[in-house]
């Protein structure tokens, strides 16, 4: 090989001498034939690379990139951007007059008030010099006040501006440990909790620790909120389905995650955890206490981490239904440490609170060896740390006003107000899509969306190939361009092949409610009769 | 029965994965401080925590974005001044629902807007806001861009060592391969391109694709300011070789000499005329953590695009829109940053006051802290041009290098760490960023306001634990404040 590159080189000294200059006529780099041989056939190898190629284009992109889909803020909502433009652009050019965004769980964006109490404490932590303003107690709660100078005395400095300890700060953690034991009844360690920027990037992490290869599946609801898909895919895995039953109110058999678990086994996937959403998205159920102990048990049983992603877990409609977390399952189990590997995740984005833009929430993380727990500790470094006032949000969140202070009252009503209306529009939207021709919709017991099922007819679902597109994608674009409605095709969720959905969320103001009933309706039979032929 | 996630079990790329500004030198701190001994913590660039005001303006900015109903108060006024309640009013309009809604996720558009208008006023040259995408701190958006290059094992990315150390584990987490160029600490850390070419020759030798080439301008930890020419260089250089150029400019507003300001890859790129302006592949980044905000704790920061494909432009965007948005108040202290309070606004005065004051201290002690490691024996230390950081070089004795090797450590891991047991003092071995072989370094950062009394404790002198020097330095970075200041540890 060297013979061959410095004969090579040879060559090229007196072949390019002349294009050496032409490229690089303002550079510094001297001319090839006054170099040494040695140097010359270094400059040559770094020519044997074609230059044809652009650094980053679709063709070069990382290919798991590509692979990974999500579709949340996929392809309809492109669509609806662009309709909105013209609506602004345009008045009139649509048969409605304005854009109602039910495709994210983002609640504040349709005009969900921030809890007050909540946001005081963070103003004031924002800007900590007015604590010592008269004035200040004039514009703020005396509860409020005193919450901020609590939470500001555990950060050194008081400085929020400053990065925390990777794991977020200490103070914090305490106290969402603290409020974590007030829920489940069974103690919580600080030093368990790693404050992330939203749930998501503890998703993320969780991914990367777990997958080294194609080879390691992890078992995922179908249908799933696609972060997991996502991640999945980022991070090189294989996801594992196990099929929610709508029949049964979107049931978790254990026979199916066995059933499903023995496939990828005898594919040669290794299995390596398990995720349960719960309350479920975009499916909305509320585990029953006696599945999760199926869950933990099957966990345990099969040596799968079980990754619980509680975001919603503020969020229960029903009477006959309560959120427990796994936490809790596991410990009144009996289990501890040595008996299974539990990482639950939490949110500032969901529940009565809704914010989203903040980015807040944690992972607590138990079952885990010292080494293991130093590589994500590691992992979370890589980062610095999460935004502070995510982080206090966390733990106020997990913390909130109590009876005998001065905002538990007003706190306890935006609370309720909040919790009320997502119930109220919840069954006012699952009433009139079950109302629907062909349309079946399971009760939402938690969360944030429906779900409904589509019986679509043959001649839709043959248009809707000819168009090159999913069946359900089909309706939720002709929906959109005819009501200004905008969901998520089910297949973005995915689901039992053969059947079609779309998710709703429940979150449009309750005024316009009636409205999206009225179009959605109005769409549906001309869908219908146009198609059913 | 073992356990599911296992030390064995867990990915490789983790494992292999080091990061050593939050490493052993800080975890050992951190237990010295719970024990009760005062730490001053100098391993990273974290002003706020060393005793950095944050700047008023941005404060009372967001405050009144975080509780909207302050808005509608008549006392209001009372504590806080009309132009940070107009802007206040302004960012909230921008959203679609304040501060609690995920907003667009490339960053609320009419922040992208100011972004650019920052972009064009400070190079000269138009930038496109949708070609800038916000993302929670800078470190985020070099790993969403990394993650987007980088496809296994063979593609490899330039680094220059010494590196600020996220480039390293984040190539490690992708599961790329790093190439290295060294920097040469006799020429103020500058840029050979002859050795560039050998690190590329090299490790496609090696049957590696290079893909891409990061340059930390100013420098971490080494602090230098690349000059147009070597910007030239570099740029005809990543042309030619086929990489995406990856500007990491966070320390632009640190400059603490005049004989090279802050130039912009972008604006010499563009000043270089087209093909090359049109053709070579640019991401440059940007933070609120550092300059004189060092708003380290919000995670502002962006990235913005030149000549990526508008298909590849979409598949970064897909990425960003799974993780839905930057969080807002980060994206609300970028907006303030690049459109900072303008001549004539009531709060004008104050914030260049502030800005000022903040800037000329941090030039002071890169003065003191230079000079101070000069005078020191044995050690050597380039002037800090920029960014927040002293990289010295000691010249360790054999002797402290044999006790290293019988303990297992690398000889500047020992220094720092019986730096720290001696004086409290917490900094980052030079191994952690990278360094040529043979040398040995360590990081010290200056956003501490006592350096005189630093210097004096730090007391660095090799005689302390060794006779006879060698040739064998350290490096020393300190960054401006420790993981939380106090808050260090578990």
């Amino acid at each position: 090989m060297r013979r061959f590159v410095s004969h090579k080189a040879r060559n090229l000294i007196t072949k390019t001498s002349t294009i050496s200059s032409t490229i690089c006529s303002s550079s510094t780099i001297s001319p090839l034939n006054s170099l040494s041989p040695a140097a010359a056939a270094l400059r040559f190898l770094s020519t044997l690379h074609p230059h044809s190629m652009d650094s980053i284009t679709i063709d070069t992109i990382n290919p798991k990139v590509l692979k990974c889909e999500y579709a949340v803020r996929g392809e309809i909502v492109t669509i609806a951007q662009k309709l909105q433009q013209d609506l602004k652009d345009n008045p009139g050019s649509h048969p409605f007059d304005e854009i109602l965004y039910c495709n994210i769980g983002n609640p504040q964006s349709l005009a969900q008030q921030p809890i007050t109490f909540f946001r005081e404490v963070l103003a004031l932590c924002d800007h900590p010099s007015i604590l010592d303003k008269s004035e200040t107690q004039g514009l703020f709660s005396a509860d409020a006040i005193e919450r901020a100078f609590q939470i500001l005395d555990q950060i050194p400095g008081r400085a929020t501006g400053a990065y925390s300890h990777s794991q977020g700060i200490k103070g914090l953690r305490d106290t969402i440990a603290s409020g974590i034991e007030a829920r489940d009844g069974f103690p919580a360690d600080p030093n368990d909790l790693f404050l992330t920027d939203g749930a998501s990037p503890a998703v993320h992490m969780m991914m990367q620790l777990l997958i080294r290869s194609e080879n390691d599946g992890i078992l995922c609801p179908i249908p799933q909120y696609p972060l997991y898909s996502a991640s999945i895919a980022l991070h090189g895995g294989t996801l594992v389905p196990y099929y929610l039953d709508e029949q049964t109110g979107w049931g978790l058999e254990i026979s199916e995650l066995e059933h499903q678990l023995n496939t990828a086994k005898s594919n040669g996937i290794d299995v390596r955890a398990l995720v349960v959403i719960n309350p479920g998205n975009p499916t909305g159920q509320v585990l029953g206490e006696a599945n999760q102990r199926e869950i933990v048990e099957f966990c345990k049983k099969e040596g799968l981490v079980l990754l619980a992603d509680e975001v919603y877990q503020e969020n229960v409609y029903v009477p006959d239904k309560k959120f427990h977390s796994f936490k809790k399952i596991t410990r009144s189990m009996g289990y501890g440490e040595k008996d299974i590997s539990l990482v639950s995740f939490q949110s500032v984005s969901k529940g009565f609170y809704g914010e989203c833009g903040k980015r807040g929430g944690y992972m607590e993380i138990t079952g885990f060896s010292p080494e293991v727990r130093e590589q994500i500790y590691k992992l979370a470094s890589v980062n610095l740390c999460s935004n502070i006032s995510g982080q206090i949000l966390a733990s106020l969140v997990m913390s909130p006003p109590k009876v005998g202070d001065e905002s538990y009252e007003s706190f306890s009503a935006e609370k309720e107000a909040v919790l009320s209306s997502l119930a109220r529009r919840a069954q006012a939207l699952q009433d009139a899509l079950n109302s629907l021709e062909g349309v079946t919709c399971n009760r939402a017991e938690g969360a944030m969306y429906l779900f409904p099922r589509i019986n679509l007819p043959d001649k839709a679902i043959k248009a809707a190939e000819e168009a090159k597109t999913a069946p359900d994608a089909f309706y939720a674009k002709l929906l959109l361009n005819a009501t200004g409605i905008v969901v998520v095709p089910g297949s973005g969720f995915r689901q039992v092949p053969g059947t079609w959905h779309f998710r709703c969320t429940i979150l449009p103001q309750e005024e316009k409610i009636p409205a999206i009933v009225s179009r959605l309706t109005e769409f549906h039979k001309k869908f219908m009769d146009e198609f059913c032929g | 029965m073992s356990k599911p996630l296992d030390y064995e079990n867990l990915n490789e790329n983790v494992k292999k994965c080091q990061y050593a500004v939050r490493g052993e030198l800080y975890l050992r701190a951190s237990e010295l401080q719970k024990e009760g001994k005062k730490i001053i913590f100098t391993n990273v660039g974290n002003p706020h925590a060393l005793g950095q005001k944050p700047l008023t303006f941005p404060r009372q900015v967001i405050a009144l974005c975080q509780a909207p109903f302050l808005l509608d108060d008549p006392n209001v006024g009372l504590i806080f001044p009309a132009d940070a309640i107009a802007r206040a009013k302004q960012f909230l309009a921008m959203t679609s629902g304040g501060l609690g809604a995920y907003s667009d996720s490339r960053g609320i558009p009419g922040v992208r807007k100011e972004v650019a208008e920052f972009i064009e006023r400070r190079d000269g040259y138009p930038s496109d806001p949708e070609l800038i995408f916000l993302t929670d701190g800078a470190s985020k958006g070099v790993m969403q861009i990394l993650n987007s290059v980088i496809r296994g094992p063979s593609d490899g990315i330039l680094v220059p060592v010494p590196q600020y150390p996220l480039y390293s584990a984040s190539i490690q987490l992708l599961g790329g391969s790093l190439v290295p160029y060294f920097l040469e600490e006799t020429a103020n850390w500058g840029l050979d391109i002859n050795d560039l070419r050998q690190s590329v020759a090299q490790a496609r030798f090696k049957g590696i694709t290079v893909r891409a080439m990061v340059i930390i301008n100013p420098g971490n930890p080494t602090g230098q300011c690349l000059s147009v020419a070597n910007l030239k260089q570099i740029i005809q250089f990543c042309h030619q070789e086929n990489l995406v150029l990856l500007g990491d400019e966070v320390y632009q507003q640190n400059i603490y000499q005049d004989e090279r300001p802050f130039i912009s890859a972008r604006k010499v790129l563009l000043d270089m005329g087209p093909p090359i302006s049109k053709e070579l592949q640019l991401v440059s980044f940007h933070t609120v953590s550092k300059g004189y905000w060092g708003e380290c704790g919000q995670r502002g920061g962006y990235f913005e695009m030149t000549n990526i494909p508008p298909k590849a432009v979409e598949e970064i965007y897909k990425v960003a829109s799974i993780s839905l948005s930057p969080n807002v108040p980060g994206q609300i202290f970028m907006g303030l940053m690049v459109n900072p309070p303008k001549p004539g606004d009531i709060s004008y005065d104050q914030y260049v006051r502030e800005s000022k004051g903040i800037l000329e201290s941090l030039r002071r002690r890169a003065h003191m802290m230079t000079d101070g490691f000069n005078s020191c024996r044995n050690v050597v230390c380039n002037f800090t041009e920029g960014a927040m950081y002293s990289f010295p070089q000691i010249r360790l004795p054999p002797r402290a290098i044999e006790a290293a090797n019988k303990l297992g450590k690398a000889p500047d891991v020992l220094y720092c760490l019986r730096l720290l047991e001696a004086t409290g003092i917490s900094t980052v071995p030079g191994s952690g960023f990278g360094q040529k072989e043979g040398f040995l370094g360590l990081q010290k950062c200056y956003g501490s306001s006592n350096n005189a009394q630093l210097l004096e404790k730090s007391d660095m002198h090799p005689s302390k634990f060794l006779k006879s020097p060698s040739n064998i330095g350290f490096w020393i970075c300190g960054a401006g404040g420790g993981g939380g200041g106090g808050d260090g540890g578990i």
